[in-house]
């Protein structure tokens, strides 16, 4: 038999029916969903008189448009407040489980997933959410969907797909220290652009990679859909299988042996064809912070801001340009000498335990610069709760910073957390789109511990360098 | 969905690359639990100053392009966030077509599930189509889906990729999920057989 990916093994693994002309009914395992992408769709049910056809493949919670601070008094904002209170009537019509805002299990979307044990290698895995790469950490085969294809979902279990090309992102070499997952999936993009993907599924693999734990494959898998790629993947190990033993929705007893085994056969063949591949070496890989509108536009801390003349061709001359202005900075100032005015750390990139930890290690004993505001938003109310049993929250909240109920918060500014015109901010986030953090705000993405870093110094810090 | 078998009109050139969805439609119009209405948003940041009022700089905001059918971008466009809002409002503005040499996969496949055509072309015919936009209102042109051809006001003609299925489900106006639906029996089938071969597929409850 031919040596086949891992993409291939599972793409073949659920292939429903295949049309004429290659297109593909692709089953569904488990479909997440959350109040922004979902109303419309069970509108459409509701009009065509259809149902949802395994009710107990999804699972709903609310997380974009929640505010972080204190929610037993309910949502101010009306639009917000209709969004939450629609999903929470759709998803009791329709019959599937929905975690609310006083749920401790709530949190965002691609966080409760895996944690719940919901997420689990060799399924096919999609959500209206670009993040939803995010699962493919554990080997799953995960990709955001639109508001049509989620009442597809929703109706039918499947989708109408197309296969996508094969490609390799091998990282190989050991990470020098201050470098991580973020570090990583940033570099990545800054080589392949943030087309370099589309129309692939990436396969993440070496021993750099291998070395990550769950979290950190996670926060690398969570961006593949910066670089373009509708997916990212990384082949299930022993790693996995530690995360997701016990987890409330994992299988168990005999199901768990034979899931294990299945899963353990889930690589890509020696000799498998990638119609594109790109090495990294780890230990080359800098801690990095992006400068620009784009998540391609990244630079190691240790560079300056570039000159848009330097770009190869008109187009992305004037799009440097047009992000230098944006971004109100001059070619040539260090990184380092850039203040900020705020740090986010959370989202479905950087909002778990690990990278808490992260935070506190570094800004543990230290205080938040004078005039720098600080967030640190959990991922869900289980990243939060774990983190104040380990002390973790009072370690930030004594180094000044404010410590928030779980949501994606101002990643995407939809709740009341964002940033106002000018403002500049250090987000362990996922886009420095203009406006994505409020309209006028300007976005450096960094790592966690670069994010604690640029907080007690108040300006873009080299994290290798504190002491 | 609706049928698309022909589109003439006015098209608008927008001389960027990566056009994220953020920038067709920000997050403050996501709040809606409709799919109408969104015309008004589009291009937010790009298309009204601080007070709300037009920007004159803004190609849809000037006459020759307020009814524009076609938008012709740059590589990589609707990139970002999945929101289908994207498509829903260059439709709601009146935008059934959007011609660029690349975009993102999933706006790709939202558009197409609103009845739009999206058409890759390489970069040199793009950069001719945008310069031929630039010819103003009377610069019509013209796209025939079953011939896959555009013509522009100067009468070249370009040829563009599609896949069958899309092209067939879009000059048929053909509602997917219906079409799907038709399947039962090959759903119940695969469900059976993956039942039995990975029964550690049904989630605990």
């Amino acid at each position: 038999m031919a040596a086949t990916t891992l993409y291939d093994k599972i793409w073949n693994a659920h292939v429903v029916s295949t049309e004429p002309d290659g297109t593909c009914l692709i089953y569904i395992d488990r479909h997440l969903v959350h109040e922004v992408t979902s109303a419309q769709a069970f509108e459409g049910l509701r009009n065509a008189n259809r149902k949802v056809r395994r009710p107990e493949l999804t699972l709903a919670v609310v997380d974009h448009n929640i505010p972080t601070t204190d929610r037993s008094k309910g949502i101010d904002d009306p639009e917000s407040k209709l969004q939450v209170t629609t999903l929470r009537d759709n998803t009791s019509e329709f019959g599937v489980e929905y975690y609310n805002e006083l749920d401790e299990r709530q949190g965002i979307v691609h966080i409760i997933g895996p944690e719940q044990g919901f997420t689990l290698p060799g399924t096919t895995v999609v959500c209206g959410d670009s993040h939803t790469a995010t699962h493919g950490a554990f080997g799953a085969l995960a990709h955001g969907i639109g508001t049509s294809e989620v009442e597809h979902v929703l109706a039918s279990q499947t989708l109408v797909q197309n296969k996508s090309k094969n490609m390799l992102v091998q990282v190989n070499g050991k990470l020098a220290a201050g470098v991580t997952a973020k570090d990583i999936t940033l570099a990545i993009i800054g080589e392949t652009g943030t087309a370099g993907g589309t129309g692939h599924v990436i396969e993440y693999s070496g021993d750099a990679i291998r070395s990550l734990s769950m979290e950190g494959r996670m926060t690398l898998c969570n961006m593949a859909i910066e670089g373009g790629a509708r997916a990212g993947l990384v082949a299930p190990d022993e790693t996995t299988f530690a995360y997701l033993k016990g987890r409330p929705k994992s299988p168990t007893g005999a199901d768990w042996d034979a899931a294990v085994a299945y899963w353990k056969t889930l690589k890509s063949d020696e000799g498998a064809h990638f119609d594109k591949i790109l090495t990294l070496d780890a230990s080359k890989i800098q801690p990095v912070v992006t400068w620009g509108t784009s998540p391609e536009d990244v630079l190691p801390i240790t560079a300056s801001v570039p000159d848009p003349m330097s770009f190869e061709n008109e187009q992305k001359q004037a799009s440097a340009k047009r992000a230098l202005e944006y971004m109100g900075l001059t070619p040539g100032t260090a990184l380092t000498d850039i203040p900020i005015d705020k740090v986010f750390i959370g989202s479905c990139t950087n909002g778990r335990i690990e990278d808490l930890r992260e935070v506190a290690r570094i800004a543990g004993g230290k205080k938040v610069a004078d005039g720098v505001h600080a967030m640190v938003v959990p991922g869900s109310g289980l990243v939060k709760k774990q983190a104040e049993q380990e002390g973790i929250a009072d370690v930030l909240l004594e180094a000044g910073f404010e410590w928030r109920e779980p949501g994606c918060s101002m990643c995407l500014g939809m709740n009341p957390d964002r940033l106002e015109p000018g403002e500049r901010c250090a987000s362990t986030s996922n886009r420095n789109f203009e406006g994505r953090q409020g309209h006028g705000g300007r976005t450096h993405l960094v790592s966690p511990a670069m994010a604690a870093a640029a907080a007690v110094t108040g300006r873009l810090t080299d994290v290798r360098t504190l002491g | 969905m609706k049928a698309m078998k022909e589109l003439t009109g006015v098209a608008a050139a927008l001389r960027m690359i990566n056009i994220d969805t953020d920038m067709i439609i920000p997050k403050q119009y996501l709040k809606t639990i409709v799919r109408s209405g969104l015309g008004k948003g589009l291009f937010h940041a790009l298309r009204y100053d601080d007070n709300g009022n037009d920007r004159d700089d803004f190609v849809l905001n000037q006459e020759a392009y307020k009814n524009s059918k076609i938008l012709i971008g740059g590589d990589n466009f609707g990139c970002g966030s999945s929101r289908e809002h994207a498509a829903w409002a260059l439709d709601d503005f009146g935008i059934k077509c959007v011609i660029a040499p690349s975009f993102s996969d999933i706006f790709y496949n939202n558009a197409f599930k609103n009845g739009m055509l999206l058409i890759r072309l390489p970069e040199d015919q793009v950069e001719d189509l945008m310069r031929q936009a630039e010819y103003g209102s009377n610069a019509q042109f013209s796209i025939d889906l079953e011939a896959q051809t555009v013509t522009t006001p100067d009468g070249n003609t370009h040829s563009f990729d599609i896949d069958p299925h899309r092209k067939h489900c879009l000059l048929n106006g053909l509602d997917e999920i219906a079409l799907t639906l038709d399947k039962g029996e090959a759903i119940d089938g695969f469900e059976a057989r993956q039942q039995q071969a990975h029964a550690w597929l049904t989630p605990a409850t």
